[in-house]
């Protein structure tokens, strides 16, 4: 279980984080919604240890990330698999070669064994037959679906989303949706996605919380967001102008 | 009264401004040793390093250091001729290239070809997230991008810049012999003459550390990208600049202790 206890981070004279508290439940999907500058990123790099709290514990089944050398927490990233907005795919190696990194730097895998992995991946995503083409050869909602292959490749217990279906079309980010369900259906990972997309979190998530002003304000399925009371909640799910949320 | 507030907090600024940045590569370079403590070498991207730096780089660097060559006889000849000591034109080119130009002009010619694309690449790299992709992989970005860079330029520096200094001296003699119309037994003959084996491993000494300067201040250059493509410009820009003065700060530094 991952648990974010009294996180406090500010950048320059910036709060970004305000003690925020939260916990991901195992093997079910968290999706944190919330506007654009509230700190969602922020809050999934904490989760990895890429950015570290000014303050509070980020704590793994019990282990804080902050008081781990950097071998043991990259021994602990092993379990963690991650999806970048832009998908982050090296742009210098093919597609078979992105996907295949993780296998090539952690298991000793004959090259049989590793092409065997890749293009099953490859194929629970959709994108068999594009191996040998390069990420900038592809399309945005392309790119993420690769990212998502590679972020799986290593059976993860955690894999991260960080806006997954930012920038995509509508029928593109149901394919992402669907692909993240069906992912997570397989391989049983607990997802924590940050999103603006409501009606993809209402599909995709388990438990839906909002971030607001540096702070979790709202957590709950996606009936009691349909229904929440809190004006916050309800302009964002909204998406009105008016209201609480000061443009 | 206030511009004599101002003139001082300036002058503050640009104190702290350098005390950090001299504070974050201490502790770059102090990441960079430590993870070769913590992993082995990635001898394939060492491998590819070498051929991007050495091989790749062989002909530009022979071109220039021919041309560097040619002309410092021609320049020689026009000193040497006034007090009649032509003789000396062969030792004046091979000391000069061996000692200082071969090191330097190979140093300054690497950093503008390979030390701005190694900026430029790794900052592509870190405003992309692909280093923070790299972490997340637990990968240690100084074991597999930087690391590789830094060891194959100190290896492939001092290989780049014999070869300058062998091409260099050969079209010194070229110069000598076919276009002044001199003897071309006594270019060679001085040579011996009045080189030392020293003259020639203390500019590979050179040379390995401006290997490491041009690598350690690119690849740093390269992790402090922010902003989008305008961003990866002006590190890139700053990495060839400040890799640039560095080694000719090392090259005085080096001559003094070496010579």
């Amino acid at each position: 279980m991952i648990i974010l206890e009294n996180i406090n981070k500010s950048f320059k004279d910036v709060k970004v984080l305000n003690n925020l508290n939260i916990s991901f439940e195992d093997n079910k999907i968290t999706v944190i919604i919330g506007r654009s500058g509230e700190g969602k990123s922020v809050m999934l790099k904490h989760i990895v240890g890429l950015i570290k709290p000014d303050s509070g514990r980020v704590l793994f089944n019990d282990i804080d990330l902050n008081t781990i050398n950097k071998k043991e927490l990259n021994e602990l990233r092993k379990k963690f698999g991650m999806v970048f907005q832009d998908g982050a795919l090296f742009d210098s190696i093919n597609i078979f070669e992105n996907i295949a990194f993780p296998l090539r730097q952690h298991l000793k895998l004959s090259e049989g064994d590793i092409f065997k992995k890749v293009m099953s991946r490859l194929n629970d995503v959709g994108l068999s037959g594009i191996e040998l083409k390069m990420p900038a050869e592809l399309s945005g909602g392309m790119r993420k679906r690769v990212a998502v292959a590679r972020a799986m490749i290593l059976e993860p217990e955690i894999v991260l989303f960080d806006e997954p279906t930012t920038g995509l079309d509508p029928i593109m980010s149901d394919v992402i949706n669907n692909l993240i369900i069906s992912t997570q259906k397989q391989l049983k990972y607990t997802g924590i996605i940050i999103s603006h997309d409501i009606e993809g979190a209402y599909k995709t998530a388990d438990v839906i919380a909002m971030l607001y002003k540096g702070a979790i304000i709202e957590t709950g399925n996606a009936e009691k967001f349909k229904t929440s009371d809190n004006p916050v909640v309800r302009q964002f799910v909204m998406g009105s102008m008016t209201g609480p949320i000061v443009i | 009264m206030n511009f004599i507030l101002d003139y001082f907090e300036k002058i503050g600024f640009y104190v702290l401004y350098l005390i950090n940045e001299l504070g974050s590569l201490i502790i770059y370079i102090w990441n960079c040793i430590l993870s070769l403590f913590r992993y082995s070498i990635n001898v394939d991207n060492l491998f590819d390093q070498m051929v991007f730096i050495g091989v790749d780089s062989f002909f530009i660097i022979g071109l220039s250091g021919l041309f560097v060559g040619m002309v410092l006889s021609l320049q020689s000849y026009y000193a040497a001729r006034i007090v009649g000591v032509t003789y000396m034109i062969g030792p004046t080119v091979a000391l000069a290239m061996t000692r200082e130009l071969g090191p330097v002009l190979t140093a300054l010619m690497i950093t503008a070809r390979c030390g701005s694309s190694m900026a430029s690449e790794i900052g592509t790299m870190k405003i992309s997230e692909q280093i923070d992709a790299l972490e997340v992989m637990s990968v240690d970005p100084y074991y597999f991008l930087s690391m590789p860079r830094i060891i194959a330029s100190m290896i492939m520096l001092p290989i780049l810049s014999i070869i300058s200094s062998l091409i260099g001296i050969l079209g010194g003699y070229v110069v000598y012999k076919f276009f002044l119309g001199l003897n071309g037994t006594v270019f060679v003959d001085m040579i011996y003459k009045y080189m030392k084996l020293s003259d020639i491993y203390n500019g590979l000494i050179k040379a390995v550390f401006f290997g490491i300067i041009l690598a350690t201040i690119s690849t740093y250059k390269g992790y402090e990208a922010s902003g989008g493509s305008k961003g990866v410009g002006r590190i890139t820009t700053q990495a060839v600049v400040l890799s640039s003065i560095y080694i000719l700060f090392a090259d005085y530094i080096l001559t003094s202790i070496l010579f």
